[in-house]
């Protein structure tokens, strides 16, 4: 039962930070695109401003929440997929400190060099995270005694490329849709419409990816066993044509929720068609990593569980204040008037 | 050179680089809330600009300690999954509350504090840095207690092929970590009142903003006095408890290789650890040791030749470094003492203000050292007396490692070059730079 609760707890972890980052990392992937000079780059950047730190603290509570509560788990996952996480990890250090550098020397090559940095460091987590998951979805060549046999090149086959495509292209809808929300006039009016124009390369994707995963993973199986759980799929699907029905109207916000609520029913259907694999084996389904072969002690999975109820409600309630302390318009105007990045 | 050995390597440059950071964070955090606190309290102008200033450092410094500290978390799965397998029943959990009950409260009350002068009211304002200063400072509580069980293993059984845990409270009361974690932080406190002493130097021997750095000067000389002598005192402490805790890290800071009674400390010696003695010693204190470890002169200390050669850290090493930090210590406490005694006159003493811009990267140096005494000082264990760094590592290709390991050397070089250089830059332009319209 502790262990299921704690499958829960590493999938929600998950999602949360793929919504939340996910923006970030969107805008950041976009950022080439949608800023036409300077002006529009430091509106951009500071529309990510307040929240793009809080937001990866997510990704490192669900590396902790697996390590805690899954240690097994999180020590083969880590060690076997090594160079992405690298990947990922390099990327993350240049995007988070591109934001803090850019407007930190006035000269022009400085900036772009920061810029680079800061696309670069958000479309690869994007790619790199899909990919990961993708794979995950379908199962990791490991043998027995938790053994990775395989190396970079064995995760870039269609499903685990297809994986990266589409989250790449959800979190740059999610970010588009996130500049709409903070930003006015010209401006918003292009964030509107690469929305749009990119919802429909991500609307296609998705539906390749969903008849994919038929074929290449267990996941519809799983969740077909237990119809309860449909309601995740058909979540991520309602979230994903009222994306595009809100976007149509300007509802910014609203398409915005929508794309939040396709990010959190497609992780979350992925999370539920694995149960209880953390990381199937695609040599031997008996070598999976389960919530149950990976977990730690029962004691330790209760103080955690204790110090997870007592303080994510916190978060979440402090993180919520941030989000609507800062909601104003980012503009030219307010970010010459007050401290911005 | 094998896997395991890139990885211990890729290990010390990754912490080592870390550690250049946060120690400024924890201290500056505390400094730029006071100021803070100061200017809500008297309204006095200056103390806004004094956090402004102060803060702005603050935030360059921060950007590369938060990135850095990512892959350190991530390192413990990459490149140590048998270790992190064997215990993270324990340690994992420690990192978890660490992200749960502190990071996050950090991370987001610092872009509260960085975009929010005109949101916020004054004592919302002023309440935010406070919160990132006590959640940073609880955040190495957190990673300090993870250490120390690594370093002095307690409450756990070994149960199904690991170390669980069993008395959750005892981890985290454990005297080793409480001492860890105060004499850490002093060092970071010093770190950061030097910090201030010299850059506040270097504008008051160029006689702008006269006014503001003194201000600035006078809190931080007290500030670095109060932990200069904290740390010195409190510092006897650690070692002291090694006696008992890691008697074979205690024996290599102090080159000490017979098991005895009555053991003299040597101020003045040379390890020669291939021939199990020192090739020089003198200027020796009787007793000195043994009144150190154990309060009475005819107290037992470990030597290193009680235990197999396999089982004892690099001697050398661990000797200099404890050497040097313990004369840097004294150094801040002289120093500290000289700056708080003059701080009302400091404009006359130009030769003093000219030297200590030079001196802030001794408390940096200071902090590496006590670090390496205790990383390099456990081995050859991960675990001391449970699990050797040997048995620890992932099972991942020499290429692997090594392709992570020039990258890290490359993006930290980087990183450092550039953090270090605003640094400077910011810290010259003065605090009108810092109030105008930040960027």
């Amino acid at each position: 039962m502790l262990e299921s609760i704690w499958f829960v707890i590493w999938g929600v972890a998950w999602a949360v930070y793929f919504m939340l980052d996910g923006f970030d990392l969107g805008l950041g992937t976009l950022f080439p695109f949608l800023a036409k000079d300077e002006t529009d780059k430091r509106i951009l950047v500071n529309a990510m401003g307040p929240f793009w730190d809080g937001n990866e603290v997510w990704l490192i509570t669900a590396g902790g929440v697996t390590f805690a509560a899954f240690p097994r788990a999180y020590a083969i996952m880590f060690s076997g997929l090594y160079t992405p996480l690298m990947l990922l990890l390099f990327a993350l250090i240049l995007r988070g400190v591109a934001f803090e550098f850019r407007g930190k020397v006035d000269s022009a090559r400085w900036r772009a060099t920061w810029d680079a940095c800061l696309v670069v460091g958000s479309f690869l987590p994007a790619l790199l995270l899909g990919v990961a998951f993708a794979n995950i979805f379908q199962g990791l060549p490991l043998d027995a005694a938790g053994l990775f046999h395989g190396n970079l090149l064995t995760l870039l086959n269609p499903y685990g490329l297809l994986g990266g495509v589409l989250f790449v292209l959800i979190f740059a809808v999610h970010g588009a849709l996130w500049l709409a929300t903070r930003t006015e006039g010209d401006l918003q009016a292009r964030a509107g419409r690469m929305a749009t124009t990119l919802w429909l390369v991500e609307a296609v994707v998705a539906v390749a990816f969903l008849v994919l995963t038929w074929f290449s993973t267990r996941l519809w199986q799983h969740v077909l066993a237990k119809p309860v759980l449909l309601a995740l799929p058909l979540m991520a699907v309602a979230g994903l044509l009222l994306t595009r029905v809100f976007a149509a109207k300007g509802a910014w916000w609203k398409a915005w929720f929508a794309s939040s609520a396709l990010i959190l029913g497609a992780v979350l259907f992925g999370v539920a068609g694995l149960f209880p694999d953390l990381l199937p084996s695609s040599l031997d389904p008996a070598a999976s990593v389960t919530a149950f072969n990976a977990a730690s002690s029962p004691l330790t999975l209760k103080i955690m569980l204790g110090v997870v109820l007592c303080f994510l409600p916190v978060v979440i309630g402090y993180q919520l204040w941030v989000y609507l302390a800062f909601r104003d318009t980012v503009t030219a105007e307010s970010i010459s008037r007050g401290p911005s990045y | 050179m094998d896997a395991l050995t890139l990885s211990r390597l890729q290990f010390a440059v990754a912490t080592y680089f870390h550690f250049l950071f946060v120690p400024l964070t924890l201290g500056l955090s505390m400094l730029v809330a006071l100021m803070e606190t100061q200017y809500v309290r008297s309204g006095d102008e200056d103390y806004q600009r004094m956090a402004k200033f102060w803060g702005k450092l603050f935030l360059i410094n921060f950007a590369v300690g938060v990135v850095t500290g990512l892959t350190l978390e991530f390192q413990f799965g990459t490149n140590w999954s048998r270790y992190s397998a064997y215990v993270g029943d324990i340690f994992g959990s420690l990192l978890a509350i660490e992200a749960t009950a502190a990071f996050f409260l950090e991370s987001t009350f610092i872009a509260v504090w960085h975009f929010g002068w005109n949101k916020l009211s004054k004592k919302a304002h002023v309440t935010a840095i406070w919160l990132v200063a006590i959640a940073s400072n609880l955040s190495a509580f957190w990673i300090l207690v993870a250490n120390a069980w690594m370093q002095h293993p307690t409450g756990f059984v070994l149960r199904n092929g690991r170390a669980e845990l069993a008395d959750f409270f005892a981890v985290i009361t454990q005297r080793f970590a409480i001492l860890e974690f105060i004499h850490t932080l002093g060092g970071a406190y010093l770190t950061a009142g030097f910090f201030v002493l010299g850059i506040s130097a270097w504008h008051l021997i160029r006689k702008q903003e006269t006014a503001f750095f003194k201000k600035s000067f006078r809190l931080a000389a007290a500030w670095t006095l109060i932990f200069a002598l904290f740390e010195i005192a409190q510092g006897h402490m650690n070692a002291e408890i090694l006696g008992t805790a890691q008697p074979t890290k205690l024996a290599a800071m102090e080159a000490h290789w017979e098991t005895g009674r009555n053991v003299p400390m040597h101020l003045l010696a040379w390890p020669d650890a291939a021939n199990e003695r020192n090739t020089v010693q003198s200027l020796s204190v009787p007793s000195g040791l043994s009144l150190l470890a154990t309060y009475s002169t005819g107290g037992e200390v470990k030597g290193l030749k009680d235990y197999p050669a396999s089982e004892r850290p690099p001697v050398l090493p661990v000797f200099l470094s404890f050497r040097a930090m313990v004369g840097l210590g004294v150094l801040f406490l002289a120093l500290g003492l000289w700056a708080f005694l003059k701080r009302h006159r400091i404009e006359d003493q130009p030769r003093f203000l000219k030297v200590l811009p030079w001196l802030i990267p001794l408390p940096y140096l200071a902090n590496e050292l006590g670090w390496t005494i205790a990383e390099l000082g456990r081995q050859p264990w991960i675990v001391y007396g449970l699990m050797k760094t040997s048995d620890a590592a992932s099972p991942l290709a020499t290429a692997q490692v090594g392709t992570s390991l020039v990258a890290f050397f490359l993006v930290y070089a980087l990183l450092g070059a550039v953090d270090f250089y605003l640094l400077f830059t910011f810290a010259r332009k003065g605090p009108d730079a810092a109030t105008a319209a930040a960027k």
